[in-house]
């Protein structure tokens, strides 16, 4: 059946609802409204407004309360509306969420699952689009998990409930209303695991998240081109899959990472890192990376320039030393 | 504008005169003056209804751990000094409010303390070897948690209030009769998180009560660079929440007041924010310099006030202790405080593997390589010692 990932995603929180008391949803407007974005809709008529609640508007309170219910033995999934608006959260993310069970040996573990809409390609105005999985994923303590299809939103976002740690569930908003045939309830590869979304010899393609469609789409064109690029759809930023995205990278003997986010200092430049101290001797070529340009998000009417579309990708591929020559974007350095 | 003579005449006093509805934040509002039941010297003030005088036996013990909190505090300032600790902050002077809240909760109920509240926690029976596990720096929290329902002690100002609110809505949904008693300081209330822990609590009607130790410094700056409102328990009836304030060195009062505002928390009625007027009598930590920012006439004038002999004089004079008590209880701190002493002498032994051992339930396979590569590390600096 077709299915959307919003609609995954809801019937992910129903059912982890239904099979577990301890559950709880909140945030703002999760309620009667059902999320700005339509991901709790209808959960509080069905569970009650214990489970399922709105709060007074405020981050730092919500992710504050939510370590609080956890303490208390609950296992509270909340929403933060937009990325940029979790900023407030971020101490209690960072000094409590993520560092709880570390500061008690264990004894005390704090499994909340922090929902994200992130990233762009929406037509947001500022504020709205910000991808900003490196500041989690720079935070040991968190998992940070990113679905790219419809059918591993649900499967991630259940697992992410019943997780004994820490989650931040990171949801492409550009990806909430693409449909695509799925069968749920259903669960895939657990958390640590990396996919290959679609096999290839000549090159491999890392992307998480909004990017994965973009390499998929890349890999089509780049038939074209004759090249044979492999997918591989990273799902769980932490625990990363050093083996999967290792193996194919060994296999292609080159490698592009794609993010949607900054480049500088980000999640794809730690794959790059990486893929390139293990693969040394496989490699062909440098490890390249194609990402958001290292500015502020964008106005709407601009976005389309920052976000790396297929052919920035294609030319990322191009420049993979296919005629051993020195890069002609360095030569002047 | 022109008015008619109609007009007037509507506006007469006699027509305007309507009935005043009872302002219900008046309600919220503390009383004006600090709740007091001992004079600073000690004497007993007219009893009060609202707050009536705790049992002599809870007194007595109320006096005594906090002869043992004063005692632990001077032995862990010299262990500091002695460099057995890497820092401490102490409550030397806060007495009154570290026993006093702690013993108008049940072991049940749920602490949720800040790095002042070591005295506290001992107080609350904790082992004071790992209450100052944090201090001593072989890890961040010595106890556990569940335990002693009580969180590890909050570094980052204000936080542990939305936990407190969490946790008390999180037991009541579950069932339970828990109460959350949140320590915080004057400064931190200027905190964001202070005032989003205390409408939270507020909003969904959690028993949490919100204790204001107003010790009048935040590490230099004073309490008029942190408000303008004309005691900090003024800031409950912004958020619907009744407040009380009291004086902070007198530990009947301070008893009273708080074991009203946990049963008031109890009882279903929701927050409770207590502010007690009191004062640090040491440095911030023992790396502060307070002579910088006040001076030593005001320190003398809160000697003056001393919680300890002021309760001892008021239970003297009643009858409750004598000079054999005192004594015994005395022996009783030297003690409690020369087992610390030789316990914080061992060297406590830590393990660098154990580092990757609780950052996720299961280390992620980064970890375990990480964890190969400090065992592999520590192996050849072992050789090494082996070979010199």
């Amino acid at each position: 059946m077709a299915t959307t990932m919003a609609k995954a995603l809801n019937t992910a929180l129903a059912d982890a609802l239904a099979a577990d008391d301890r559950v709880v949803v909140f945030g703002e407007d999760v309620g009667a409204l059902g999320g700005v974005f339509r991901i709790t809709d209808g959960l509080q008529a069905r569970f009650g407004e214990n489970r399922c609640f709105d709060t007074p508007l405020a981050e730092a309170g919500i992710v504050g309360f939510a370590v609080g219910m956890a303490m208390s033995g609950l296992r509270p999934v909340v929403e933060m509306q937009f990325d940029a608006f979790a900023y407030p959260a971020f101490e209690q993310i960072a000094s409590h969420v993520a560092k709880l069970r570390n500061r008690t040996r264990g004894a005390l573990s704090v499994p909340i699952v922090i929902r994200v809409p992130y990233a762009g390609g929406i037509g947001g105005v500022e504020h709205h689009c910000d991808s900003s999985e490196a500041y989690y994923a720079h935070t040991p303590g968190l998992k940070v998990v990113t679905p790219a299809t419809v059918d591993d939103a649900y499967s991630l976002l259940r697992e992410a409930i019943e997780d004994p740690d820490p989650v931040v569930f990171m949801e492409p908003k550009k990806l909430y209303f693409a449909s695509a045939e799925a069968s749920l309830p259903t669960r895939n590869e657990p958390f640590g695991r990396a996919v290959v979304r679609r096999p290839g010899r000549d090159a491999t393609l890392v992307a998480y998240g909004p990017a994965v469609p973009v390499a998929l789409e890349a890999a089509e064109a780049a038939r074209e081109e004759g090249w044979d690029l492999e997918v591989v759809d990273v799902r769980t930023i932490v625990p990363f899959d050093d083996e999967t995205i290792t193996a194919s990278v060994r296999r292609t003997g080159r490698c592009v990472v794609i993010q949607e986010a900054p480049g500088f200092a980000g999640v794809g430049a730690e794959i790059a890192a990486r893929v390139q101290e293990r693969c040394f001797h496989a490699l062909h070529a440098p490890v390249l990376r194609v990402a958001g340009l290292d500015i502020p998000y964008p106005a709407p009417m601009l976005e389309h320039t920052h976000l790396p579309g297929v052919d920035r990708v294609l030319d990322a591929v191009a420049r993979l030393q296919w005629d051993d020559q020195p890069d002609a974007r360095w030569a002047a350095a | 504008m022109t008015t008619t003579p109609q007009a007037v005449r509507r506006a007469s006093p006699r027509t305007r005169r309507t009935v005043t509805p009872p302002d219900p934040a008046r309600s919220l509002l503390p009383d004006a003056e600090p709740v007091r039941l001992l004079a600073e010297n000690g004497t007993p003030l007219p009893a009060r209804a609202d707050y009536p005088e705790p049992p002599a036996e809870v007194l007595r013990e109320l006096y005594r751990r906090m002869v043992l909190g004063r005692r632990f505090d001077t032995q862990a300032t010299a262990l500091t000094k002695q460099g057995r600790l890497a820092v401490y902050p102490s409550s030397r002077g806060q007495e009154a409010c570290q026993v006093g809240a702690v013993l108008a909760v049940r072991d049940t109920d749920w602490v949720f303390p800040t790095y002042r509240e070591s005295m506290a926690l001992v107080a609350r029976g904790i082992d004071p070897v790992e209450v100052l596990t944090l201090l001593r720096g072989d890890w961040h929290c010595g106890y556990d948690p569940t335990e002693v329902h009580t969180a590890p002690q909050c570094t980052p100002l204000a936080t542990q209030c939305v936990h407190a609110a969490g946790l008390a809505h999180g037991e009541a949904y579950q069932g339970r009769d828990t109460v959350a008693l949140a320590f915080i300081g004057d400064g931190a209330t200027s905190e964001g998180d202070f005032h989003e822990g205390i409408n939270f609590a507020a909003v969904f009607k959690a028993p949490v009560v919100f204790f204001v130790q107003n010790n009048k410094y935040a590490i230099s700056v004073p309490l008029s660079r942190q408000t303008a409102a004309p005691s900090l328990a003024y800031k409950g009836v912004g958020y619907g929440v009744p407040s009380e304030q009291v004086d902070g060195n007198d530990p009947v009062a301070v008893l009273a007041v708080l074991t009203r505002a946990v049963a008031h928390a109890r009882a279903g009625k929701g927050p409770f924010l207590v502010e007690a007027h009191t004062y640090r009598m040491e440095p911030h930590t023992n790396a502060d310099d307070a002579t910088r920012y006040r001076d030593g006439a005001e320190v003398d004038a809160w000697r003056d006030r001393d919680p300890v002999a002021r309760l001892e004089t008021y239970l003297r004079a009643r009858g409750v202790l004598d000079d054999a008590a005192v004594a015994e209880i005395a022996e009783q701190a030297e003690a409690y405080a020369a087992e610390l002493r030789t316990r914080m002498n061992e060297q406590p032994t830590v393990d660098p593997l154990s580092l990757f051992d609780h950052v996720y339930a299961e280390p992620t396979p980064q970890l375990i390589e990480q964890r190969e590569q400090v065992r592999a590390e520590l192996a050849a600096a072992h050789a090494e010692e082996g070979d010199a």
